[in-house]
């Protein structure tokens, strides 16, 4: 596994922006290759080592991460359209697994599950005894397929939970015991932007084995000690030169697939001096406020926390779920009241969050380019369209003065 | 809960189909816990036991149709300390609220061979909107557990906390893919309130919204993505005009759409 110091390191860029490194000038590692069987014998060999294995599979119209026995629970020649509020999956000419883009799970779903018990009280004979252990050993996730802009979720989220003095530790027994065989994205979705937020669609960090699928199997590379022995198990073998070629071709395409190229530069401080914007309001009369994008976003990570009691008052329980900044009773504060009343005032927190607060807070921004928010809105809001609008009437100040207040 | 012996409880009905009571009586082990948490002193269709009050929590199910019920749930106001209306009937007038968007005397001519023997109101509408309830329990049924979570919030002495998010909030907890975003299905689920387990979805059924609105439902916006997915107008205000459609967040999106009776 990855050891975890190493995907948090206090001195990481502000951004991830960063040049494919060429792999032939890299180290000694060699570069391996599994055709299809040595494929699933990886998987199996995971499984062998005790880890719960999670994978894209399909279920609902949409690809999934959920547990994965072997290859014939991977989707097979499946393929991707992915539009604002629109997504649909379509038969692809070839058998690859991985030729879709993401669906609305990431690791975010089992790292930080969406419902969680935190604690029991029970009161036996009338004593209090307070049980904060979790339900048995924290199960250990080995991720199959995860693209970079979801490894870039993980390495975010553990600034979240793990970054500062308080330590999320149900998060950290997860996140500890992971394995990630991620997956160079050779497909991106229409709705994709990492090549704008630095962050794919090249794996660079936080990864055990490191594939990109071509024609009759897997380019993999080592990211792990633990990663290196998997790919022994499974008589994964030296790659070829044109092997590796055509691994660097196929992500080299995927990048420049990738058309929306949103203009970042400078966006948090055009977002923190545009709190008044009236475009805040205009998106406000489409949002639903349903928190869909919050929920699909793999690096948000608002939850409430909730205590509920047994009938016979002899046992409660505190768990806490996935909530969302989109809810006006999430913003409630003590005495009752909301801060922020207006749906315009929670679009404004989210998105501001997102590209400007994240990064003072976590020294990174919060949005991974993986487009999730565009794609599973329901009103069909392109967050890249919200950004530019705002941008390209930079300055425009709304009359209400209710929007003058700062969002820091 | 009130001094001495165990908490009082009493379930009335009104006009409804009694499913919300039905989720009380088929809550099984729970149903012991309850009876032995509380004395049930007033429960027509569990016992013939019945004490005037007056009653520490009272469970109303259905919403006011005829003058009497007007009177009664006056009187079991009074009784009660602590009053819970339930079910979709009781919060929002329910499915038979669709008459009054309608000419009730017309549909009762329509109907009835007898309509002057009919003692009807207008109008259906919620127990709240005659008398102060503490707390509203949405959904058509109820939802059992969220039921039985208020009863011993309550019992326990707490304020229960029912999330007001809406449908999809929970749909995306659970994994489910959206019906709405994949396959075009129109559904209500972004303005609905949560609290059913996003049952519908879970079998990819678009949510009709039987927990009536969410806290602030942008629904107008909603029905202009219906627009986009193919409906009508009129198609996308039949989808609010099913069980809840007389809460006043649906009502204000629907007077909206159609003329103003």
């Amino acid at each position: 596994m990855v050891p975890l110091a190493s995907c948090r390191k206090a001195g990481e860029p502000a951004t991830f922006l960063r040049e494919h490194r060429e792999r032939k000038s890299e180290g000694t590692e060699p570069v391996r290759f599994m055709d299809r069987p040595a494929f699933g014998r990886l998987l199996a060999e995971l499984a062998r080592r005790g880890y719960a294995v999670i994978g894209p599979t399909l279920r609902g119209g949409a690809i999934v991460l959920d547990h994965v026995e072997g290859l014939e629970d991977l989707p097979r020649g499946l393929g991707s359209r992915h539009g604002p509020g629109v997504y649909s999956l379509l038969r692809r000419d070839d058998d690859r697994l991985f030729g879709q883009a993401p669906g609305p799970d990431s690791a975010k779903r089992f790292l930080f599950p969406p419902r969680e018990r935190l604690a029991t009280v029970s009161r036996p004979g009338g004593r209090l005894t307070v049980d904060r252990a979790a339900d048995g050993e924290p199960p250990r996730y080995a991720f199959v397929g995860l693209r970079a802009c979801d490894l870039q979720a993980v390495l975010i989220q553990d600034r979240v939970f793990l970054g500062g003095p308080y330590r999320d530790e149900p998060y950290e027994a997860r996140r500890d015991g992971a394995f990630f065989l991620a997956a160079n994205c050779t497909d991106p979705g229409q709705t994709c932007f990492c090549t704008s937020t630095g962050t794919g669609p090249w794996c660079r960090a936080g990864f055990d084995v490191a594939v990109t699928e071509i024609d009759g199997g897997m380019v993999a590379e080592v990211g792990t000690a633990e990663g290196r022995e998997v790919l022994d198990a499974a008589g994964a073998r030296e790659a070829s030169p044109d092997e590796i070629a055509a691994s660097d071709r196929a992500v080299r395409q995927a990048a420049d697939r990738i058309d929306r190229r949103p203009d970042l530069r400078g966006i948090g401080e055009v977002l923190y001096r545009n709190a008044g914007n009236p475009v805040w309001d205009e998106i406000a009369e489409r949002c639903l406020a349903c928190g869909n994008c919050t929920a699909v976003c793999p690096t948000c990570f608002c939850h409430d926390v909730v205590d509920t009691a047994s009938i016979t008052g002899q046992e409660a329980e505190r768990s806490r779920e996935w909530a969302s900044c989109f809810s006006e009773e999430f913003t409630h504060v003590a005495g009752g009241s909301p801060i922020r009343a207006s749906g315009a005032s929670r679009y404004r927190q989210w998105l501001t969050h997102k590209f400007a607060s994240w990064r003072d807070q976590f020294g990174v921004p919060g949005c991974v380019g993986c487009g999730r928010c565009v794609t599973w809105c329901p009103a069909g809001i392109d967050i890249l369209e919200v950004l530019a609008a705002i941008r390209a009437r930079d300055g425009e100040r709304d009359h209400d003065e209710r929007h003058r207040t700062a969002v820091r | 809960m009130s001094g001495g012996g165990r908490p009082r409880l009493a379930v009335f009905k009104l006009a409804s189909c009694d499913g919300c009571q039905l989720q009380l009586l088929d809550a099984e082990e729970a149903l012991l816990d309850l009876a032995g948490a509380v004395d049930i002193v007033h429960f027509p269709e569990a016992t013939s036991r019945s004490e005037a009050g007056p009653y520490d929590v009272t469970l109303i199910e259905g919403s006011v149709s005829t003058p009497s019920q007007l009177d009664e749930v006056r009187e079991i106001r009074e009784r009660s300390r602590f009053l819970v209306t339930m079910g979709a009937c009781a919060t929002s007038g329910g499915v038979q609220a669709l008459r009054n968007w309608a000419d009730a005397g017309e549909l009762a001519r329509a109907v009835y061979p007898s309509p002057e023997l009919l003692r009807s109101l207008e109008t259906s509408t919620a127990v709240s909107d005659h008398v102060r309830v503490d707390l509203e329990l949405p959904g058509c049924p109820v939802d059992r557990g969220q039921l039985l979570g208020a009863l011993a919030a309550l019992l326990a002495g707490t304020v229960p906390r029912l999330s007001s998010a809406p449908v999809c909030a929970e749909c995306k907890r659970r994994g489910y893919a959206c019906v709405m975003v994949v396959r075009g299905e129109p559904c209500l689920g972004p303005v609905t309130r949560t609290g059913c387990g996003a049952l519908c979805p879970a079998f990819g059924r678009a949510c009709y919204g039987c927990f009536g609105p969410s806290r602030t439902p942008n629904v107008a916006s909603l029905l202009d993505r219906f627009a986009v997915l193919g409906l009508t107008r009129d198609e996308a205000a039949r989808k609010l005009r099913l069980i809840t459609s007389w809460s006043p967040e649906f009502r204000a999106a629907l007077r909206e759409e159609v003329p103003a009776r």
